[in-house]
């Protein structure tokens, strides 16, 4: 069984061996310009050079908590807003014409306002993120609330459950998939503000790290770092992907 | 019993025919709301940086910057501008539809592609990949091509998975009769199979187009130069914050056609499919 699933495995991502054998011949058969494509061995050796001066671990820190504080702050509200526009229809009124305006707006283009606001510091790319990835989680968020059944909400209040109750305990698990949804769509879209605008104007964190080594000419750390966030994009994902399986297990 | 149910569906039809109506007052309704809700914010944005609770160089009124969009109109700089990002976002975004569809169709069809691209496309979709922007600079240079090429890398994405999806998802009994009324290979393909598949592929277009939008302007910031985000970035660099803030209603307005246009596309090509009906 176990052996099974391994090789199962393994010939799934076996692709992914090849290419990376290819990319190392190539490099070291000097194919093309190794400036443009150093082997990946010395690319690997960067990379652990990097970790041991603590460089990719500062920087990636300081990435990871911009991240982090963004992200966390566009769930609780734009998962509030959400849920309080699916219940009030006033607010659904009002609201949701500017959410529909604003959820086209590509995000890239907040990147320089904020700096106008805040610098070139965490409180600039917490700001953008937070702003970015709000939209997906609220849209997410009034979707799910909309959707939760009548039948359900009208029993609870039959039960005499309070609004505040009827919210944690109804609606809120009824609007999960499509939160958890939204969410999903917000981390890819966190990585990728967070990277986009520490490569345009930042002095820290992995889009800087990146630009640094790439204008040092130390190509093979500049590999380095970019597989480390992709990879790091990623995992995220799938963590998450998992997380959201527990989550909705109930569901079944 | 038969006047029973009789009864029963016309109080259904009656209630139907009131919700119509209903619905379609609540429909103009919300349009107004809509509207006066964009007014407010603009008034309430001009108001706000008038009222002197923020400098002009945090939020520049609104008047200022319509001004300035007004002014990059007349000189032909916001033309300019627009064109190159748009030549950039959007040649990107065909190449993206062409080859993904046509990738996605060839792994359909081969169990060898299908290997080989399957880990590669699961493992790179939810990657950041516009950290890959310093190494296509490093091997395409400063120019247009490096950009469409982001763009291109990153919109593929969406249009392979929607077209891996929608194909995987065609009625066999479409597939069946198509093959017993003697259809070849590429008969198959191109009359049963894409057409089919076509909801599935337009839903992975519409996400690719947003993100070739946002990629194209973040690879005119980070590189600079013409385009609404170089321009943008220029401006925050002087400190021009109405250059910027003109920067955004752009972005945003033709964010806002490309995917209202999209959306129109689809229901122009969709209008034989049973979601049509909806609408």
């Amino acid at each position: 069984m176990i052996a099974e699933s391994v090789t199962k495995t393994v010939v799934r991502y076996l692709p992914i061996v090849i290419l990376a054998i290819a990319w190392e011949v190539i490099a070291r058969m000097n194919l093309v310009d190794s400036l443009a494509l150093p082997p990946l061995s010395k690319v690997a050796v960067a990379w652990a050079d990097l970790m041991r001066d603590g460089e990719l671990v500062d920087n990636g820190a300081s990435s990871l908590y911009r991240g982090g504080v963004g992200l966390l702050l566009a769930i609780a509200i734009g998962g509030g807003l959400g849920i309080a526009m699916a219940r009030s229809r006033i607010l659904d009124m009002f609201i949701n014409p500017l959410v529909e305006l604003f959820y086209p707006l590509p995000k890239s283009a907040l990147i320089p306002v904020t700096v106008l606001w805040l610098g070139f510091g965490d409180a600039s790319k917490i700001l953008l993120i937070f702003l970015g990835c709000m939209i997906p989680v609220t849209i997410g968020a009034y979707n799910g609330a909309r959707g939760s059944d009548h039948a359900l909400i009208w029993s609870a209040r039959g039960m005499g459950a309070g609004s505040m109750r009827m919210i944690f305990d109804v609606v809120l698990p009824s609007a999960l998939p499509e939160i958890l949804n939204g969410v999903r769509t917000a981390l890819a879209l966190a990585f990728i503000l967070l990277v986009s605008s520490e490569l345009i104007v930042s002095q820290k964190g992995f889009g800087y790290l990146i630009g640094y080594l790439g204008s040092t000419g130390s190509y093979e750390g500049m590999y380095a770092v970019v597989l480390t966030v992709a990879f790091l994009g990623f995992g995220a994902d799938r963590i998450y992907q998992l997380l959201m399986q527990r989550l909705l297990r109930w569901r079944e | 019993m038969a006047g029973v149910e009789q009864q029963a569906s016309l109080a259904e039809a009656e209630t139907r025919i009131s919700q119509d109506a209903l619905r379609r007052f609540d429909d103009i309704f919300r349009r107004g709301a809509g509207l006066v809700s964009i007014l407010a914010v603009l008034v309430a944005w001009e108001y706000f940086a008038r009222s002197g609770k923020v400098t002009p160089f945090m939020l520049p009124a609104f008047s200022v910057v319509a001004q300035r969009i007004y002014i990059d109109a007349v000189h032909g700089d916001l033309w300019l501008n627009l064109g190159l990002t748009m030549y950039r976002a959007l040649t990107g975004f065909v190449i993206a539809a062409i080859g993904g569809v046509v990738l996605g169709a060839l792994m359909s069809r081969s169990k060898i592609l299908r290997w080989f691209f399957d880990p590669l496309i699961s493992v790179g979709f939810p990657m950041p990949k516009i950290a890959f922007l310093p190494i296509i600079i490093l091997w395409l240079g400063l120019y247009d091509i490096s950009k469409i090429s982001m763009v291109v890398f990153d919109a593929i994405f969406p249009v392979v998975t929607a077209t891996l999806a929608g194909i995987a998802s065609v009625e066999k009994e479409l597939l069946w009769s198509g093959r017993s009324m003697g259809a070849g290979e590429r008969e198959m393909m191109w009359q049963i199979v894409l057409p089919a598949a076509l909801p599935q592929i337009m839903t992975g277009l519409q996400v690719a187009l947003p993100i070739a939008l946002i990629v194209a302007i973040i690879a005119e910031m980070a590189m600079g130069g013409y385009g609404l985000g170089g321009a943008m970035m220029t401006a925050s660099r002087y400190a021009n914050s109405p250059g910027v803030f003109a920067g955004i209603v752009e972005i945003a307005v033709v964010g806002y056609i490309l995917i209202k246009a999209m959306a129109l596309v689809r229901r122009r090509l969709l209008v034989w499919h049973a979601e049509a009906a909806d609408h």
